[in-house]
């Protein structure tokens, strides 16, 4: 994941995220079969060890999902994580520090 | 723990959720609400009625408050810019919802107590279709609803 995480203006903290995932709607066919659905279903931020978003996400998600969120109460250094698991149950975890 | 290939072997072969049942009993994932199951109900909805019921949620009247910003004519189908941005207080649910896709909701965010009811995605749209935001606050449901012109539809990516 490519994760940015800046203190903006009020100290809220904007966090942009792009994932490396094929987001497969199961809507596809390939030479006549129809490709399976396979895409990140939930997402948790999480900062300083408290979890500060989460989402459901259906297949309707972009290709490579770009996900932007907002929130208060982090400073320049914290660690931001981000975890995505999809419907194959596989996860990945990345951290940035705020900017 | 390293995250490489090594790791995604081990989580397949490890039998999936109950792996990551056992680590987050362990403490070793943030947290167990994050855990909380897919709604399946919520994302086979083909209407948005239909989907509001499976989120648990009532009927919503529409709020100048929420504001829902997407393009008026999306050239691409499968990469459709929206931003949902709730100014109701006490704000702690958003849903995006497109009304002509295959299954109508596309994401649920839970705005927890530090957040801020402002996200922006992108998403895949089937055709020209009306994209409604929801956002529950203070335990009322607003919606707004814009239309967005698809040239070239996104449900074969």
């Amino acid at each position: 994941m490519r994760i940015r995480a800046a203190v903006g203006r009020d100290g809220i903290v904007e966090v942009r995220v792009l994932m490396s995932h094929e987001m497969e709607s199961g809507q596809r066919t390939e030479a006549g079969a129809v490709v399976p659905a396979w895409f990140i279903n939930q997402v948790t931020a999480t900062h300083n060890g408290r979890t500060v978003m989460t989402a459901q996400w259906g297949p309707a998600v972009s290709k490579n999902p770009y996900f932007a969120f907002k929130f208060r109460g982090g400073k320049a250094g914290d660690k931001i994580s981000l975890r995505w698991t999809d419907n194959r149950n596989e996860t990945r975890t990345d951290e940035a520090t705020i900017a | 723990m390293p995250y490489g290939e090594g790791r995604r072997e081990f989580l397949k072969t490890g039998g999936g959720w109950s792996l990551v049942a056992m680590l987050a009993a362990a403490g070793m994932l943030p947290s167990a609400a994050a855990l909380a199951d897919w709604n399946q109900a919520a994302f086979d909805g083909k209407n948005v009625a239909e989907t509001l019921k499976a989120l648990g949620i009532e009927p919503a009247t529409t709020s100048a408050s929420l504001v829902l910003t997407v393009p008026d004519i999306a050239d691409n189908g499968a990469v459709v810019p929206v931003q949902i941005l709730s100014r109701l207080a006490g704000t702690t649910r958003l849903a995006l919802m497109v009304e002509k896709n295959p299954s109508t909701l596309t994401a649920v965010f839970e705005i927890l107590p530090d957040a801020v009811a402002d996200v922006a995605t992108r998403i895949k749209m089937a055709q020209t279709s009306n994209v409604v935001a929801i956002a529950v606050a203070e335990g009322k449901v607003y919606s707004a609803t814009k239309e967005v012109k698809v040239t070239l539809g996104g449900c074969g990516t």
